[in-house]
């Protein structure tokens, strides 16, 4: 692997991330579609649950994705952009119009307005992932040409073989969503919700096996590279291996050993990912290989490192939020923590930060108007935002405390 | 990328016939998500502060409305995520050639912006479903990476508004980039720091604004009780401190703006002719050559750009016509933001003279209505900010080396998703209207947190009804 390749590698690995995290999330709200009744609001609130604390999280994926696409193979991501413009806005749309649903779906009050917001954050999770798939569809059968939306602005996308991509995505993330929602649903305790996330699993397991061997064959028949190289070593290893983890993640399903389960259905999505990278090797449009698409070294070099940087911060957090979701720190009846162990009462003395707070901002005043640049001038608005920071708290704790009036 | 180097770019400009509508798309996509980053900037903050009085004092209250105000931060952020999704994906849906040439250049920046985005995103979700869950100092604790994030983001995203404005770590040769220094580019770029500095505390002044807005409204009708107070305090506080300080931080960007943008300094005044002792015009309409009918300031444009009332001050004239801003945009939306920056000020001015002065806030109820019109305000001031300064970069995406017009995109169809998106976002703002009024009327519980104090007498409780409207 060459310095040019790795920053495709940290693309790949988000794209897997967002498959399985955002594609869940997707796939829950696929199970809302359906769900009518008492059960069925019962399995609307579950999905919801379940998804709340790592939502934001497991869409910044999408966007992690771009960037790296943008700034490591800058003419990739025009000629993409720009050729598949009506999946990409379709999927756009999607994505406001689910975020939206989201957010507000806690002030819902009446039952016609939960119905409401929940259709339109169901079908919104359907379209998006299925105009994503479209576009990895274009993408892997070469319809994208490079250059400024010189590709075919429907024929590249509307086609048989994106469709199927398109179904593909939608229905992984429904399997995905149900594997991990019956796990969630029995590390609660709520038998009823595990069992029938159980079915649903199981349901969506073989559909979206028989939806990507339908994919095998439509794809092997379209004229590009990729279908038939996908059965070709090393792409095949690959496609092996999602089906193997495919079958286990079912049986695994069968036997309710759901834990178990959430990993081998990742790793299925993951390994497609793989299949694909494998089989498109080196071209990344028609003409265009990884390497010549590349930026510069330094930029490469720059966005590694970076990414290496950014790497150090995000795991742990993601471990911490992760951890604490799986281990059902923030199920309902989690149990409480201690209080306020203890309160001091202590009143610092306000004045002098206050006092301090404006000598801060005098000095900040001064150096920020007599410089145009350099230290001296950043100190100066180190000085204002101490004078602001110090101050309100100053102003802040001595305004609220005191009761008049 | 050899046989590339040989070909020519497959970049080349295209005839967009709907370039106008396409920067509308942009510019309208940026409005939207702008004043909700102010949110995401220093609403964190105003709910640590709240929190932070709480672990010092044991008073419920603050925990009260920090946990209130923790639901709407996490509301905002949600559809912070999809806005600033959607830009992104316009950068390449509308911009194709300016990503192809120069995404190397500044997409480091976007990169380490998407670290603080994951970081933002995992904390905020550990502090708002985190009450009750963790221990007080730890929940504390989880905040703070939020603050940061909202800090780092905005350094990142501003890095790369600098750098269109004042490019610089690369070369040009033949429409490609080379010899692209990313770091040099992104940090060492002297216009990187003000442009920081006033939108960071722009979004204490919009976000405190507002929010003291719709408790000063509520103070209006009849609601001042304990509750009411504290809300009100503490993000006016915060906004009346930060609304003087941008004037001196504005002064700051303007003396940059001078010495980077010249053409751009000329149009926030209209300044056709190279003057020594520049005048500003208040008011006015520039016709092509001069200021009709405005107010003249004599030298005052000298001593802000240069702090030397007989400075010399390049006009328009300096460059042709073709490679000018439309200026009235600009000269209108330069004076909405300078006046309104003074009227934010002046009420600021006010509250913490009666408070320095008397411990207590004013009395009129003036100064409460001029509170409920500086919130709107502040938004309007805030997006005439950005109009300023990215329709004054105009007719350059990157100034001096590519136009938009050789940006824009080749596909047809941008009125429907221009139309499109209209309908989406004025569907979304009905939708955040309606969340909020929502999450206002949700009846308050004042706890003490998990192992209770005592509640407040229901005395001291404002009725949920009318808690915010």
């Amino acid at each position: 692997m060459t310095l040019a390749e790795l920053p495709l590698v940290l693309m790949l690995v988000g794209l897997t991330a967002y498959a399985v995290l955002g594609g869940a999330d997707f796939g829950a709200a696929f199970w809302q579609l359906g769900a009518r009744g008492e059960q069925g609001g019962a399995l609307r609130q579950h999905a919801y649950r379940a998804m709340g604390p790592v939502w934001e999280a497991n869409h910044v994926w999408l966007i992690f994705v771009l960037v790296i696409c943008w700034t490591a193979y800058p003419e990739v991501f025009a000629s993409i952009f720009s050729t598949l413009t009506v999946p990409l806005f379709i999927a756009a749309i999607g994505i406001i119009l689910r975020g939206t649903a989201y957010a507000i779906h806690a002030g819902t009050a009446r039952e016609i307005e939960r119905r409401a917001v929940d259709r339109i954050f169901s079908i919104s999770s359907v379209l998006t992932p299925f105009a994503l798939g479209t576009v990895v569809g274009a993408i892997a059968f070469g319809r994208v040409p490079v250059g400024n939306a010189q590709g075919d602005l429907v024929s590249s996308w509307l086609n048989a073989s994106s469709f199927v991509i398109g179904f593909l995505a939608v229905a992984t993330g429904a399997y995905v969503a149900a594997v991990y929602l019956a796990g969630d649903g029995a590390r609660a305790g709520r038998e009823d919700l595990a069992s029938a996330f159980r079915i649903r699993a199981l349901g969506a397991g073989v559909i979206t096996g028989a939806i990507a061997l339908v994919a095998l064959l439509v794809v092997h028949s379209d004229d590009g590279r990729v279908g038939e190289r996908l059965l070709e070593w090393p792409a095949i290893s690959a496609v092996a291996s999602s089906a193997a983890a495919g079958l286990l993640t079912l049986e695994l399903t069968r036997r309710s050993r759901f834990e178990v389960a959430r990993y081998s259905a990742s790793a299925a999505v993951a390994f497609v990912i793989l299949g694909w990278a494998l089989a498109q090797r080196p071209e990344l449009l028609p003409g265009l290989t990884v390497v010549e698409a590349a930026a510069g070294r330094t930029v490469l070099l720059a966005t590694v490192v970076g990414v290496a940087i950014g790497a150090l911060v995000l795991i742990p957090s993601l471990a911490l939020l992760f951890g604490l979701v799986l281990r059902g720190r923030f199920d309902e009846d989690a149990g409480d923590t201690d209080g306020l162990a203890s309160t001091s009462q202590r009143r610092p003395t306000r004045i002098s930060l206050l006092t301090l707070a404006v000598g801060a901002g005098a000095v900040g005043l001064l150096l920020t108007l007599i410089f145009d640049g350099g230290a001296l001038l950043g100190f100066g608005i180190v000085g204002l935002f101490a004078f602001v920071g110090l101050a309100s708290i100053a102003i802040v704790s001595e305004a609220t405390s005191s009761f008049e009036q | 990328m050899s046989w590339l180097l040989l070909t020519a770019t497959p970049f080349t400009p295209v005839d967009q016939e709907y370039l106008f509508e396409a920067r509308q798309m942009q510019a309208l996509s940026f409005a939207v998500h702008i004043p909700i980053v102010c949110f995401g900037i220093a609403f964190p903050a105003f709910v640590l502060l709240l929190e932070g009085m709480w672990l010092r004092t044991g008073d419920p209250l603050y925990r009260t409305i920090a946990k209130r105000w923790s639901k709407v931060m996490l509301a905002l952020f949600a559809v912070g995520v999809v806005t600033g999704t959607i830009l992104s994906f316009e950068l390449g849906l509308l911009w194709p050639n300016f990503m192809a040439t120069f995404g190397e250049v500044f997409g480091l920046g976007f990169t380490l912006e998407a670290f603080s985005f994951f970081v933002e995103a995992i904390f905020i979700a550990i502090y708002v479903y985190g009450w009750d869950r963790l221990s007080p100092r730890a929940h504390f604790l989880s905040g703070i990476p939020v603050v940061v994030a909202g800090f780092t983001g905005s350094l990142m995203v501003i890095t790369v508004n600098a750098w269109m404005n004042n490019p610089t770590g690369f070369t040009l040769e033949g429409g490609r980039v080379s010899d692209v220094r990313p770091l040099e580019a992104l940090f060492g770029n002297d216009y990187l720091w003000h442009e920081l500095v006033h939108m960071y505390l722009a979004g204490f002044i919009v976000a405190g604004f507002l929010t003291a807005a719709v408790y000063a409204f509520a103070w209006l009708r009849g609601c001042r009780d304990r509750y009411q107070r504290v809300a009100l305090v503490v993000p006016l506080t915060v906004a009346a401190l930060a609304a003087p300080v941008q004037i001196v931080v504005g002064d700051w960007a303007a003396r940059s703006v001078a010495r980077e943008q010249p053409t751009k300094l000329a149009a926030f005044e209209g300044l056709h002719e190279t003057e020594e002792g520049a005048p500003v015009h208040l008011g006015g309409w520039y016709d092509g050559d001069e200021i009709g009918y405005g107010i003249p300031l004599p030298r005052l444009l000298s001593l802000l750009a240069f702090h030397d009332p007989s400075a010399r001050v390049e006009g328009l004239e300096e460059v042709p016509a073709a490679d000018r801003p439309p200026v009235n945009v600009v000269r209108v939306a330069f004076q909405t933001m300078v006046g309104i920056g003074f009227f934010l000020a002046g009420i600021s001015a006010i509250y913490l003279f009666v408070w320095l002065r008397r411990k207590r806030l004013p009395r009129s109820s003036w100064f409460y209505r001029a509170i409920v019109a500086a919130g709107p305000l502040s938004v309007v001031a805030l997006i005439a900010g950005w109009v300023t300064t990215e329709v004054g970069r105009q007719p350059w995406v990157v100034y001096g080396h590519m136009r938009t017009e050789e940006a824009v995109t080749g596909a047809s169809g941008i009125p429907v998703g221009y139309a499109t998106l209209v309908i989406v976002y004025a569907c979304l703002l009905a939708a955040i209207v309606w969340i909020l009024r929502r999450l206002a009327r949700a009846p308050l519980e004042i706890q003490s947190g998990p192992s209770g104090v005592a509640p407040l007498a229901a005395g001291a409780v404002p009725s949920d009804a009318e808690e915010q409207r």
